[in-house]
Parts: structure tokens; C-alpha cells; sequence
């Protein structure tokens, strides 16, 4: 676009509202300590530059702070009156407003994505879930799963949304009376360390809520702790398996929130510029990096050609670059594994044969970058089509009829998400009861709230999180 | 001179018709008193493979059903069991040995809990599925729905035991293939006769007969398989053994019970939640 | 695309054709907007964005209390929107009642600030076609270098699109001039009233169609005038057009845009959707008269580096 006058200055966020420090330790018991593992070191996406050292929980660690929890749930937290929990967490819900514009530079600088979408959507997003339940915190036994909570949470969250899911784990956990602990992503601690302190600054019981640090060594500890009554996970279905697998035989209650392929079925008579943008939604939201993105693109042969012409022009006006520019669309790729991956895929998708575009931009030096991508000619054989590649690649199939839609739509073992667009009301709630899928986003796609529940079909793993539905996996009045 | 009876074959129940194991094998089911009452068909493994296509083919008819029918459907079986209650009686007598009054017990419980569950056929998407008031101009609508074929290692107890985990599962749209009690099959085939004649579709409900050790794993294995109930896993290894093979492909799995559960107690929403997925629909709202 | 004569043979056949366009979803189409309201324009994009809205206004008086003095005291400003700043570029028109066209054609000559007239008993449309033609002609011949004519939303919301279309090429007609051109035609559309997106993609086509020069959201005579979404649709329409018949079409938002923040998203919005050859005062303009000023105290905000006030521009 070098010939268009109207050239967008940098209009960069300011850094100076965010407070790292040198290093974090882990956060046990009220107070942040030392860990016995080798530290880590977080560096930002965009730059590779090294934001700060992290500690790393160790065996030792982890026992500290699941017995911190434990105190804290039966001396504390569990015996405390529901009324009193959710001033807690209104508290927590207001803090978090009042330093949104820290959380959101921070996660920013820390995983990469674009400022407009953590200031926009991810921080909102995350003091309205400490919001919603806080309100239930007291109402539980009108909730249907009763009104005792399970003991102590072993919470494990990805690197894509790190405060979002800190947010969806954690509220939830904390409203139904359980104590929890938490182990951030290790590419993606600092939002957490910081809600560390939001704790503190709430005033929140020592040991309520205990922040460790690590990789997947820490996690698995944590997960197979065996006082640990209760296992929350939203990451690859991998891990996933691994975790159904380390649970096994044991009383733990699971809940699983893992990977996806989701279709997104444009009908010959949507309203395509607002599914152009749906589809554009649903693909480079966060680069890409959302379990429930709507990866493969289900497009109905008799406006194919258009809807790719209006895609290609619409991505064309997608600006890459620093996460911090508020005009910034997609930011880095969280990190040079990421990266590798999506390269990998990416290049196995043109040896299939599918055809490869991108729009021309420019992507930065350093730091991991890959531009918004989309595959044409895929047909459900190729990889592409199959493997979720979690980043800024559409895959472009098409179908003829109805039937054909929601066949190649529910052919794979995932079930997180689906999208559907028509105009035709019956044609909408017809093929919602047909895909198999957790959340089915008609004429719309990638919407989230925290009273809505989210959660997948099949492989895509199990639990609800969000809504009165959410209470269930914290409580015991649900077991058969 | 006193007649000779005709005794029956017992075999298994799969896509609505009663082969015998595939296997050709067979084994001894003895009385309470340890006499012989009838030879059982020992299902395979291959058996247990047939049984899921079974499942999985009236899967989708089944969960495309009305709530309405389903709940009919199941209210039918409620209603030709009472018609047999006589012969469930003799057979519980036979093969527990219990007393005629707890068999007419234990008959007119499975009857009651058919009845029951059929009334949830229409009742538990109201109880479990809401209204979700999102900030923003969206309809949004959380529905359960059925999580597909399940398998399920039915608990002791071979009527009352056997109603109360299948009824659960099928009355929101699943389909299922049960081991029945390993020591006490007959009267699983014979509810699978009740079945077949008050038109619950074939395959729906599909009835296998043998080792819970020998089959299980391949159903806790089976990819094709989305949910396991172990309720009668009884040895803890072998329990935990199905639920890494379950791992697999993150079926959703109902652990045995802690104790001994009590058939006769309020069951609770909880065995039809536990093989229902919630489905969240969002739509715009705008003119 | 097939000939036009076709879809134009009858109602019905209009219809057929206005009503297989592609829906508008209104929560998706509003979401779109605001988030390119948010959008960041600073420093030299931000001087670049104030010139050309100013370049783009169509300095507007339509009140029943016009008069000659007030269309000079307007169409002195038009040229000279600063009179402290010869930088300061002039706006692209004036627009008043066909009863002031000649004034403002006499204070504006050949400064290149236009005369837009509206005509077609503006605001409501609501007069037979003959005198619909007469006001246009009458402001065509005082000078009108524009015309902004009103569509019959009474025969649009009633299924009658062949009434609508005929009587915009009747007015395209009737702005002809002697000398074989023609003053260009801006077709208002009224959104407020026709009430979902539909009908303004529906309207926008039915214009294209017919010949419109531009496009035009209002006549600020009604609540809710231009909104952002309601010109999304429109420049989708226009790029849309383009694609189809090659033919260029121009976008008015018209009423209701009061701050250099509202234009700049404004233009945000024709630069993304429409795209940058649409970021031309002949192709996109803003109807307003409040908007100039802000446009001023900002600019002056750039060049000085300090807020300005009011007192320091000109009220007319």
C-alpha cells in the first residue's frame, strides 16, 4: 500500500504504565519466594528481548504450595461465608479494572498480542469473569450442583489468553469455596505474577489463590499431586490425554479444555461481508493462537470465488507489527516453537498441493512473526485440514450441499467450536443441532462471555467453563 | 410322566437381533445354589466391535428422536416388563436367590425407574440446558445433547442394577453397549427380548454377556467409543486400566462407586448429565 | 454482470435482483464500524487526515431561516476556512435550498468551492414528479454544480423500486446543462427512515443502478442521520459496484458528524473498506456545518501544539 496518502503513523502504547522486575519468584502462601528449580527466562515474542527471570517450582515447591492451599481451605477459605468470598472477588474484579491498562500493556510486552486486543477485549474479559462469580459465590445452592466446594485446585493454563485463563480458572475455582493452584504458561507468567500481587493488594487469605512457575515438569506434579482434589486444564489435547491418563484411578474431578479444527460454513446466501469479517475473526483473533478458531473455512461452491476475492482484499488491510501499537491487528507468534510449528504445517500444506497466500506486508526483523496466511484447494485428506496448527493459517474448503457441509464439518475427532453463516433462520438452527461442537457461533464467531459456557465435544475435552454451568466442575453435588 | 422342559438359549443382544458369540463360545451360568441354570454366550472381542457399529448406526436415528418418543419408547419397555413381571421375578429368584418379595421388589423398582427416566426424556434439556444473559445484542442458548455410544460395565444386581445405568444414558439420545453382570447375564437378555418388542430401535441398546476383564478394554479402547461407565468395574486395577485406555480419545468416564451403591436410593440427574455435552448457540440480534 | 436494462424491466424484476444482494448483519456490520473507530490516527496521519476532511465538507445551511446574507457569511467561510491560515484548505462545497444556489454561485465563482443545491422538495420528497423536476431545474440553472436529490422512501418501502429508479434518472436528466454536462447527483437515501441495513444496500444498488454520482446517507432533518455503519454499508455498496461495473461511485454521510475524531473514523472507514481511491473529496464527503470548526481547532492543536477554543474561529 505504499501509493495510498493515508499512511498510519506509529501510534505506540506506552510501556512505562507496566513495572517488570528482574525476576519473580513463586507466589505461595500470601507471599512471593524462592523456587527450587532452575530459573527460566520470559522474553517478549515481538523483540526476543528478556523481560525478566522466572522462577521454577520444583517437586518441593509444588508440595508447599498445595499444602498452603489446603490450610487455607479448611482454616479459611472453605468456612467462609459465601456473602464474604464474593466481596473477595468483586474486589479482585475491581482491582483489575483499575489496572487494566498495566495488565493489558504487560500481557502485550509478555505474549506478543496485539494491545487493542488485550486492552479490548482480553482485560474487560477478565475482570467481567471475576465479576460474574463473584455473584454466585452466594447463591450456589440455587446453581443445581450444591453447595460444597472440592478442596484444592490444580490449575494449569495456556499461553495464548494467559490472564483470560487465569480468569476463567481461577473465579470459578475461588466463588465455589476451593483454594487453588495455579501454574501459568512458561512463556507467559508475568500477567499472573502480577495478579499475584492484585491478590495481595485484595487482601486475599494467604494460600487462597498460590501462583507457581515452570514447565511441564512443574505441571505434572502438580496434576498427579495426590492431595490435589480437583484438576482444571485448558492446553493441547496432548497434554490433555496425558493428564486423563495421570488422573486415572485416582477421585480426581477433571475438567479439560483443549484443541480444535473448527469449520466455519459460509451458505451461498450469508451476509458475506459480515462473514468475511467472522471468518477473519475467527482465523487471525490473537495470530491465530485460539483453540477454538475457526480454522477451517467451509465455504459453499456458488460464492466461493467471491468470498476468497473479499477475504484476500479484507486481509490485505491487516496491519502486523508491534504488539503495542494500538493499530496493530497481529502481533508476534508467542514463541520460536510456536513459530517452527507453524511453519512446519504450513510448508506441508503447499507440498499437499493446496495453494499458498498471503497479502504482501512486511513483518519485523526480529522476533517471531508469520503473516495472516489462507490455504485454497484443501480438501479434509490434507494435513491442514486435520492438525490444529494454532496460528494465523486458514484452510479453504468447499462443499455443495447442506448435508456436505456438516459432514466434512463434523469430520474430525475434535468438537470445540463451529461457525455458521446464513440468512435462512430454519437452515441456522438445523445445522446448529447438527455440528458437533461445544459452542456454535451463527453469524457470528469467536464471541465470548463470562455467563456463557464454553467447552468441547470428543477430543476437544470435557467441563464447562463459564456460566451456571461452570459451577459444576467445582463442586460436588454433580457426581453420578 | 411329568414334561420335559424346554429350556432357553441365552445370547447376546446386538443391533436388535440376539446373535450367539461370534466366537461360537459359551459359559456356564450357575444358580444362587451353584447348580446349573443355563449356558451364557461368552462375547469377544469381536462381539464388543460389532456391538459399537450397532450403537453407532442407531446413534444417529436415536438422538434424532423426539425427547417425546424416546420418552414414550422407554415408557413402552416399563410397560411390557410389568407384563413379564412374572418371569423377571423367577429369574431374579433363580439366578440371586433371593427371597419372591425382594424379587418383586427389585422388579417393581426397575419398572418404577423405567418409568421414571422416561419422564426425563422431555424434561432434563429445561432442567440442564438455560438461557445465558451474554453482555451484548446475542441470543445465546446452552442445550444438552447426547455424547454418542457409550460403554458401560453394568453393576450387580441384573435387573434393577442394569435398568438403572442404561436407562440413564439412552433416555437423552446415547447409545450403549452394556456387559452385563458377569455372574448373573441371564436376565440382561431377557430385559434385551423386553426391548426388542417395545420399539426401541435396534442397536440402541446393545446387550453383550461374558468377562468384564476380557471385553472391557477393547470398549475402553475403542475410538468409536465416547463415553465408558465402569460402575461395575468391582477390581480397582482393572478400573483404572480402562480409564487410561478411556484416555485416548478423552471419553468421558463415570468412575466405579466408592462404595456399594444402593438401586433402590433417588438416582439424582447426575448418570444422564455425565453422557450429556452442553452445546452453546449464539446468534446475533439485530433487524 | 447482465445488462441492467433487465434487472430495471419491472418491479419485480428490481426486486428480484435488490433482494438477492447479500444480507446485512446488523450486529456484525455495527461491530465492524467500532472497531474501526478504533483505530489510532496520530501525527502525520492525523494533519493528512484534518486537511482532507476539510477538503471533504460540504459546508451545509438548511434551515427555513436561510438567508442571502447567511449564504455569503457561508460560502466566505467555505473558501477561507481560516482566514489566519492560507495553508488552510477550502471545503469542497457549500450546500443550501435551490433558492440560494445564485448567491453562493456569486460569492464562490470560480474559487472551486461548488454549489450543491438540494432539490426534489427536500426534505421529504413528498411532491409530483413534475415539480420534484422543476426545483431541480431551477437549481441547475442558478449554477448548481450538484444536485442532492431525496428518493421517494414512501415507494422504496412500499416494494415500488422501479418508481424510485425511474425518478433518479428523471432528476439525472434534469440536471443536464445546455452545454452537455451535468451537475452531479447525489442521491439521499434518508437511512433513519428506511430503518435496517438491508434497505440501505438495497437503495444504495437501486441509486448505482440509476446513475447515481454519489451516494448520501441524510438530510439531517432526521434522527439517526449518518452513522459509521451506515456508511460501511454504503462504501461496501460503492466498492462492490466498482467491482462489478467498473464505474466509480462517491459516498456522502451526511448530518450528525460534529468532531475530528467522528471524521477521521470516517475516514478510517473509506480507506479500509472502500479503499484509498475513495479518499478524494470527488468520491467521499461529509454534509455538515459544525464539523469544519473542530476540524480547524485541531488542525491549529497540530500546528501550535496547544488546544485552541472556539472564539478563535469563526461562527457562520
Amino acid at each position: 500500500m505504499a501509493d495510498n496518502p493515508f499512511t498510519y503513523a506509529p501510534a505506540p502504547e506506552s510501556r512505562a504504565i507496566v513495572d517488570i522486575r528482574p525476576s519473580y519468584g513463586l507466589f505461595i502462601d500470601g507471599e512471593f519466594t524462592d523456587g527450587g528449580g532452575k530459573a527460566f527466562k520470559t522474553i517478549s515474542p515481538a523483540t526476543e528481548e528478556v523481560l525478566a527471570e522466572i522462577a521454577e517450582a520444583d517437586q518441593t515447591d509444588v508440595d508447599r504450595a498445595v499444602a498452603a492451599a489446603r490450610r487455607a481451605f479448611e482454616k479459611v477459605w472453605g468456612p467462609m461465608p459465601g456473602r464474604e468470598r464474593a466481596k473477595y472477588l468483586y474486589r479482585i474484579a475491581r482491582i483489575i479494572q483499575e489496572r487494566g491498562r498495566e495488565l493489558a500493556v504487560m500481557e502485550s510486552i509478555d505474549n506478543g498480542k496485539p494491545i487493542k486486543e488485550t486492552r479490548d477485549f482480553d482485560v474487560p474479559t477478565v475482570a467481567a469473569h471475576f465479576f460474574y462469580y463473584a455473584g454466585w459465590a452466594d447463591k450456589l445452592e440455587y446453581g443445581g450442583f450444591g453447595s460444597t466446594p472440592l478442596g484444592v485446585a490444580g490449575q494449569v493454563i495456556p499461553w495464548n489468553f494467559p490472564l483470560l485463563m487465569l480468569s476463567w480458572k481461577i473465579a470459578p475455582a475461588l466463588a465455589c469455596g476451593n483454594t487453588v493452584v495455579l501454574k501459568p504458561a512458561e512463556t507467559t507468567p508475568l500477567t499472573a505474577l502480577l495478579f499475584a500481587e492484585i491478590c495481595q493488594q485484595a487482601d486475599l487469605p494467604p494460600g487462597v489463590v498460590n501462583i507457581i512457575t515452570g514447565a511441564g515438569e512443574t505441571g505434572r506434579a502438580l496434576v498427579s499431586h495426590p492431595d490435589v482434589d480437583k484438576v482444571a486444564f485448558t492446553g493441547s489435547t496432548e497434554v490433555g490425554r496425558a493428564i486423563a491418563k495421570a488422573v486415572a484411578g485416582s477421585r480426581k474431578k477433571v475438567t479439560l479444555e483443549l484443541g480444535g479444527k473448527a469449520a466455519n460454513v459460509v451458505f451461498d446466501d450469508a451476509p458475506l461481508d459480515q462473514a468475511v469479517e467472522g471468518i477473519v475473526n475467527g482465523i487471525f483473533f490473537n495470530q491465530g493462537h485460539v483453540c477454538c478458531a475457526g480454522s477451517r473455512l467451509l465455504v459453499q461452491e456458488s460464492v466461493a470465488e467471491e468470498v476468497l476475492d473479499k477475504l484476500k482484499t479484507r486481509m490485505a488491510t491487516l496491519r502486523i507489527g508491534d504488539p503495542l501499537d494500538k493499530n496493530t491487528d497481529i502481533g508476534a507468534i508467542n514463541s520460536a516453537e510456536q513459530l517452527a510449528k507453524i511453519r512446519e504445517l504450513s510448508e506441508i500444506g503447499e507440498a499437499e498441493g493446496a495453494g499458498r497466500w498471503s497479502p504482501p506486508c512486511e513483518l519485523p526483523d526480529r522476533g517471531f512473526w508469520f503473516p495472516p496466511t489462507v490455504f485454497t484447494g484443501v480438501s479434509q485428506a490434507h494435513r491442514i485440514a486435520r492438525e490444529e496448527i494454532f496460528g494465523p493459517v486458514l484452510s479453504v474448503l468447499t462443499f455443495r450441499t447442506p448435508a456436505e457441509a456438516v459432514e466434512k464439518a463434523n469430520n474430525t475427532p475434535y468438537g470445540l467450536s463451529a461457525g455458521v453463516w446464513t440468512e435462512k433462520g430454519s437452515r441456522i438452527l438445523w445445522m446448529a443441532s447438527r455440528l458437533r461442537a461445544g459452542v456454535v457461533w451463527a453469524n457470528t464467531f469467536n464471541k465470548f462471555d463470562p455467563a456463557s459456557p464454553f467447552g468441547g465435544y470428543q477430543e476437544s475435552g470435557y467441563g464447562r467453563e463459564g456460566g451456571r454451568h461452570g459451577l459444576e466442575a467445582y463442586l460436588k453435588g454433580s457426581a453420578a | 410322566m411329568s414334561r420335559l422342559d424346554v429350556r432357553k438359549t441365552y445370547k447376546l443382544y446386538i443391533g436388535g437381533e440376539f446373535p450367539r458369540s461370534e466366537s461360537g463360545r459359551s459359559y456356564v451360568v450357575n444358580d444362587a445354589k451353584g447348580k446349573f441354570l443355563a449356558n451364557a454366550s461368552l462375547a469377544s472381542r469381536k462381539d464388543a466391535r460389532d456391538a459399537v457399529v450397532a450403537a453407532r448406526k442407531a446413534y444417529a436415528g436415536w438422538s434424532a428422536r423426539t425427547p417425546y418418543n424416546r420418552g414414550q419408547i422407554l415408557y413402552r419397555v416399563a410397560e411390557v416388563l410389568e407384563g413379564r413381571r412374572a418371569q423377571f421375578v423367577a429369574e431374579l429368584r433363580a439366578s440371586e436367590g433371593v427371597s419372591e418379595a425382594k424379587a418383586n421388589t427389585f422388579v417393581d423398582a426397575a419398572v418404577d425407574r423405567l418409568v421414571w427416566y422416561a419422564g426425563w426424556a422431555d424434561k432434563i434439556a429445561q432442567v440442564v440446558g438455560n438461557a445465558n444473559p451474554v453482555a451484548g445484542p446475542f441470543f445465546n442458548l446452552s442445550s444438552p445433547e447426547p455424547t454418542g455410544v457409550v460403554a458401560v460395565v453394568a453393576p450387580k444386581g441384573p435387573l434393577l442394577g442394569l435398568v438403572s445405568v442404561v436407562a440413564p444414558v439412552i433416555v437423552t439420545g446415547n447409545a450403549v453397549v452394556v456387559i452385563a453382570s458377569e455372574a448373573h447375564p441371564l436376565v440382561a437378555i431377557t430385559l434385551g427380548e423386553v426391548m426388542a418388542t417395545s420399539d426401541l430401535p435396534g442397536g440402541v441398546v446393545n446387550v453383550l454377556t461374558g468377562s468384564v476383564a476380557e471385553i472391557a478394554p477393547w470398549l475402553a479402547s475403542h475410538m468409536d467409543v465416547n463415553g465408558l461407565d465402569l460402575t461395575g468395574v468391582t477390581h480397582p486395577e482393572l478400573a483404572t486400566s480402562l480409564e487410561l485406555a478411556a484416555a485416548e480419545n478423552l471419553k468421558r468416564v463415570v468412575r466405579p462407586p466408592a462404595g456399594t451403591p444402593d438401586w433402590l436410593a433417588d438416582p439424582g440427574v447426575g448418570r444422564m448429565t455425565a453422557f450429556l455435552e452442553t452445546k452453546t448457540v449464539w446468534h446475533p440480534i439485530g433487524i | 454482470m447482465e445488462s441492467f436494462d433487465d434487472l430495471t424491466a419491472s418491479d419485480s424484476s428490481l426486486r428480484r435482483f435488490l433482494h438477492g444482494l447479500p444480507g446485512v448483519d446488523q450486529v456484525g456490520a455495527e461491530a465492524r464500524a467500532a472497531a474501526l473507530g478504533t483505530r489510532s490516527i496520530k501525527t502525520t496521519a492525523k494533519e493528512y487526515a484534518l486537511d482532507l476532511a476539510i477538503r471533504m465538507v460540504d459546508l451545509t445551511t438548511l434551515e427555513g431561516q436561510d438567508t442571502a446574507g447567511k449564504v455569503r457569511a457561508l460560502a466566505t467561510k467555505a473558501m477561507h476556512p481560516d482566514p489566519t491560515d492560507p495553508t488552510c484548505p477550502s471545503t469542497a462545497a457549500v450546500c443550501v435550498y435551490p433558492d440560494l444556489v445564485a448567491t453562493a454561485k456569486e460569492v464562490l465563482g470560480d474559487s472551486g468551492v461548488h454549489v450543491a443545491s438540494v432539490a426534489t422538495a427536500f426534505p421529504s420528497g413528498r411532491a409530483a414528479l413534475d415539480i420534484k423536476l422543476a426545483d431541480t431545474r431551477d437549481a441547475v440553472e442558478a449554477g448548481a454544480d450538484e444536485i442532492d436529490m431525496v428518493i421517494d422512501r414512501g415507494a422504496f418501502l412500499s416494494g415500488h423500486y422501479l418508481k424510485v429508479y425511474d425518478e433518479i434518472v428523471a432528476i439525472r436528466e434534469a440536471s443536464a446543462r445546455p452545454n452537455g454536462q451535468s451537475a452531479h447527483l447525489k442521491v439521499i437515501f434518508e437511512t433513519g427512515e428506511l430503518q435496517t441495513y438491508d434497505n440501505v444496500r438495497r437503495a444504495s444498488w437501486l441509486a448505482m443502478l440509476a446513475g447515481a454520482h454519489f451516494i448520501k446517507t441524510s438530510t439531517g432533518k432526521v434522527q439517526p442521520a449518518a452513522t459509521l455503519p451506515v456508511t460501511l454499508v454504503m462504501l461496501e455498496a460503492v466498492r462492490d459496484f466498482r467491482a462489478t461495473t467498473g464505474r466509480m461511485v462517491g459516498v456522502k454521510p451526511a448530518g450528525g458528524i460534529r468532531t475530528a475524531k467522528d471524521a477521521i473514523k470516517y475516514l478510517v472507514m473509506v480507506n479500509e473498506v472502500a479503499g484509498p481511491d475513495w479518499l478524494d473529496p470527488d468520491w467521499f464527503r461529509f454534509g455538515a456545518s459544525t464539523l469544519l470548526n473542530d476540524l480547524l481547532m485541531q488542525r491549529t492543536k497540530m500546528r501550535t501544539g496547544r488546544y485552541s477554543g472556539p472564539d478563535y474561529f469563526t461562527l457562520d
